[in-house]
C-alpha cells in the first residue's frame, strides 16, 4: 500500500559538519540502492537513500541543505516520522573485485552495498572524495568493514590530492576491476560513468526532483530518454547515465520548469 | 492513450509511454503562468485506488512549449496538449498559445477538483462557464477541442449538450471523484492539499455511468476515463460509448507498458467473440 507508515526515530549520530545518521526500529528490507520516501507531517515528504539497515532498522543519512533537510536533521529519539517504500532499483552485484566511489553523503548507500558484497566474499577497494579533510565521511565504518580505502581531498589535507575520479582512473590502470558503483555528486557521476565507459561496467545513482516515488506523477523523468529515476532508476548503468543529456547541465524544480545546474 | 496528469510532465516522459503502446499523449495540464503545485504527499493509495492532489504544478505555457514540441517531434504518436486557467479568460489565452506549435487536438482540464481554494469551483460544474470558454477558443482557432468534464454534477449530460452546442469536438470524462483520506494516528488528512481526487478503480463504475449518460445525450465523439485497468475495462467503457478510452493510474498497477497490454487484451476479445470491428461494440451497452 502506497501510504506512509509512521516509524519511531531510534537515535541520531553526527556523521560530519550537516550530515546525520537517523535510525527507525524498523525492518525495511531495502536493497542496497533504493530509498525511502520521508514524511513529516504538515510540511513535506522527500527522498532519502538507504544508508543502513539489518533486520531489527535501518537508517538514513540526512544533509541539511534546505528547509525540509534542515527540519528532518533536528528530529530526536521518540519522534514520529512517515515512511513509504523502499523504491527503485538497487545496485546489482556482479563479480569479485569491486570498486565503490563515494562523495558526501552519497557515500553511505554504498558502504550499505559494501556490506552486502563482503557477506558475499568480495574484494572491494572503497575511494572517498571530499574537498577537505573534515568533510571526509564514513571513513572508520569503511575501514572496519574491511575494505581498502582511498581518500582524496581537493586541497590535499588527507589521502590523495584531487578527486575520486582520478584516484579511479590511477586504479583502472593499475588493476582488472569487474564492476564500479558510484554514488555522489552530479559531475562526479558523469565523470565515473565516462571513465568506465567500454573499459568496465559500471552503475551510478542519479537524483531528481520526485513526488511520487512510484511511477506515476512523472516528474523525475529525465531527458532525452523519459524513463523515471524513481522506477527505472536511481541506481542505472553508467551507458544509460551517458545517454541522459541533462545530467551535469539542468534539472527541474518543483513546478518541472528547467533550471540550469 | 494516456490521461492527463499521469506521468507526461515532459516531453522526453511523454516520448517515453507513447513507446510503450500509447494510441495518443495527453500532456500534464498547463496553465498561464507557473506553479510549483501542493507538497507532499500528492497521493495516496487505498483498496480501490489513490488519492492525489498534485495541484496542477506546470512551468507555464511559455516555458512549456519547448517540451511539446520535443514531444511533438519525438513521440511516435499524436500529442494532445491539456490547458487550464483560472479565469475563462485566462483558459482561451493558454489555448490560444498552446495552439502555436500546432498539437493535433487540445484537451480543455475544465474540472480539476484539487484547487478550488486558489481557482475556485471548476469550470465543468456549469453548463454556461463551460459554453464561453469553449465558444471563446473555437472562435480563434480551429484546432479541435476537448471538453474534459468532472463527474461529480448532477446535470453532467446536460453540460457535455452545452459543450457540444458550444462547438466542442470531443468531450473526455471523467476527471477525479472528490475525496479525503485521514491518517488516524496523526488525526491529519494525509495528502498535504487534505482533500483530494480519486482515480483508479474505484472510480470505474462511476466513469462508466458518466459516459453511458453523456454518449446518449450529445452526438459527438465521447472519450472513457476513469479506471481503466484491463481490456475488459476498456471494452466496458467503449459498450457505455466511448470511442476511445484513456489510462492514468493502471500505469501503477501494470507498469508503464499497461497500453500495450490493454490493446492486446482488448484484441484477443473482439476475435474470440468474433467481431469483425471494435465499432461493432461502441454504444452496444445502450
Ligand atoms: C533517490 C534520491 C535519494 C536521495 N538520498 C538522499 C540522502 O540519502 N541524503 C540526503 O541528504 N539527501 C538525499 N536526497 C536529496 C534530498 O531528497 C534533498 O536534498 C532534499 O529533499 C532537499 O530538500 P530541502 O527542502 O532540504 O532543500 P531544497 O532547498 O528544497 O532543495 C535542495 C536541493 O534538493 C533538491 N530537492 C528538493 N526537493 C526534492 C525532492 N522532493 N526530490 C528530489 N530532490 C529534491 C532540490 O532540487 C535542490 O537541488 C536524495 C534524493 C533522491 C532523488
Ligand atoms: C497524479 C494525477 C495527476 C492528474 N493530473 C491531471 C491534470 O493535470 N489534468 C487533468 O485533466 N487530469 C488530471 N488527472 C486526472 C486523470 O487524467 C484521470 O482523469 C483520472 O486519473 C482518472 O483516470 P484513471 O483512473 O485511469 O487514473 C490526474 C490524475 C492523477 C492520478
Ligand atoms: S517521482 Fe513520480 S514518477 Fe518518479
Amino acid at each position: 500500500m502506497e501510504y506512509p507508515k509512521m516509524v519511531t526515530v531510534d537515535r541520531v549520530e553526527d556523521e560530519a559538519a550537516g550530515i546525520k545518521n537517523i535510525f527507525f526500529k524498523h525492518d525495511l528490507q531495502a536493497k542496497p540502492g533504493q530509498f525511502v520516501m520521508a514524511w513529516l507531517p504538515d510540511m513535506d515528504e522527500k527522498p532519502f537513500a538507504v544508508g543502513f539497515q539489518t533486520a531489527e532498522e535501518f537508517g538514513l543519512t540526512v544533509s541539511a541543505v534546505g528547509p525540509f533537510s534542515n527540519t528532518f536533521s533536528q528530529v530526536k529519539p521518540g519522534d514520529r516520522v512517515g515512511i513509504r517504500g523502499p523504491y527503485g532499483t538497487g545496485y546489482k552485484l556482479e563479480g569479485k573485485k569491486l570498486v565503490m566511489v563515494g562523495g558526501g553523503y552519497g557515500t553511505a548507500s554504498l558502504a550499505l552495498l559494501a556490506d552486502h558484497a563482503l557477506q558475499q566474499g568480495c574484494e572491494i577497494t572503497f575511494i572517498v572524495g571530499a574537498r577537505s579533510k573534515d568533510l571526509l565521511v564514513y571513513t572508520e565504518r569503511i575501514k572496519q568493514m574491511g575494505c581498502t580505502l582511498i581518500t582524496t581531498t581537493n586541497d590535499g589535507s588527507e589521502g590523495m590530492q584531487g578527486f575520486t575520479t582520478d584516484a579511479l582512473e590511477k586504479l583502472l590502470s593499475e588493476q582488472t576491476v569487474d564492476k564500479v558503483f558510484s554514488c555522489g555528486p552530479e559531475k562526479m557521476l558523469l565523470k565515473v560513468a565516462e571513465v568506465c565507459n567500454g573499459k568496465v561496467s559500471c552503475e551510478v545513482s542519479l537524483e531528481r526532483y520526485m513526488k511520487c516515488g512510484f511511477g506515476i506523477c512523472g516528474h523525475c523523468c529525465v531527458d532525452p530518454i523519459g524513463i523515471r529515476l524513481c522506477v527505472e532508476g536511481p541506481v542505472v548503468p553508467g551507458e544509460t547515465a551517458l545517454k541522459i543529456t541533462e545530467l551535469g547541465n539542468y534539472h527541474r524544480v518543483q513546478s518541472s520548469r528547467k533550471e540550469t545546474l | 492513450m494516456l490521461a492527463s496528469g499521469v506521468m507526461g510532465v515532459s516531453g522526453a516522459s511523454l516520448k517515453y509511454v507513447s513507446e510503450n503502446g500509447a494510441g495518443a499523449v495527453v500532456s500534464k495540464s498547463i496553465g498561464p503562468e507557473e506553479r510549483k503545485g501542493h507538497p507532499n504527499p500528492v497521493l495516496a493509495e487505498f483498496k480501490g485506488g489513490f488519492l492525489n492532489a498534485v495541484g496542477l504544478p506546470n512551468a507555464g505555457v511559455e516555458n512549456s512549449l519547448g517540451e511539446l514540441e520535443f514531444a511533438q517531434k519525438n513521440a511516435s504518436c499524436p500529442v494532445i496538449v491539456s490547458v487550464f486557467g483560472g479565469s475563462k479568460d485566462e483558459f482561451v489565452d493558454v489555448a490560444v498559445k498552446a495552439n502555436s506549435i500546432g498539437p493535433p487536438m487540445i484537451e480543455l482540464d475544465l474540472s480539476c477538483p484539487n484547487t478550488e481554494v486558489d481557482f475556485g469551483k471548476p469550470f465543468a460544474t456549469s453548463c454556461d462557464d463551460a459554453a464561453y470558454i469553449i465558444r471563446e477558443i473555437k472562435q480563434r482557432i480551429s484546432t479541435p477541442i476537448m471538453a474534459k468534464l468532472a463527474p461529480n454534477v448532477p446535470n453532467l449530460a446536460e453540460i457535455a449538450k452545452a459543450c457540444e452546442d458550444a462547438g466542442a469536438d470531443a468531450i473526455s470524462a471523467v476527471n477525479t471523484m472528490p475525496g479525503m483520506l485521514i491518517d488516524i494516528e496523526t488525526k491529519k488528512p494525509v495528502l498535504y492539499n487534505k482533500s483530494g481526487g480519486v482515480s483508479g478503480p474505484a472510480l470505474h463504475p462511476i466513469a462508466v455511468k458518466c459516459v453511458y449518460d453523456i454518449s446518449r445525450t450529445v452526438k459527438i465523439p465521447v472519450v472513457g476515463i476513469g479506471g481503466v485497468t484491463t481490456g475488459k475495462d476498456a471494452l466496458q467503457m467503449m459498450m457505455a460509448g466511448a470511442t476511445a478510452v484513456q489510462i492514468g493510474t493502471a500505469i501503477y498497477y501494470r507498469g508503464i507498458d499497461v497500453f500495450r497490454q490493454v490493446c492486446e487484451e482488448m484484441e484477443t476479445y473482439l476475435k474470440e467473440n468474433n467481431y469483425s470491428s471494435i465499432n461493432e461494440i461502441i454504444g452496444a451497452a445502450h
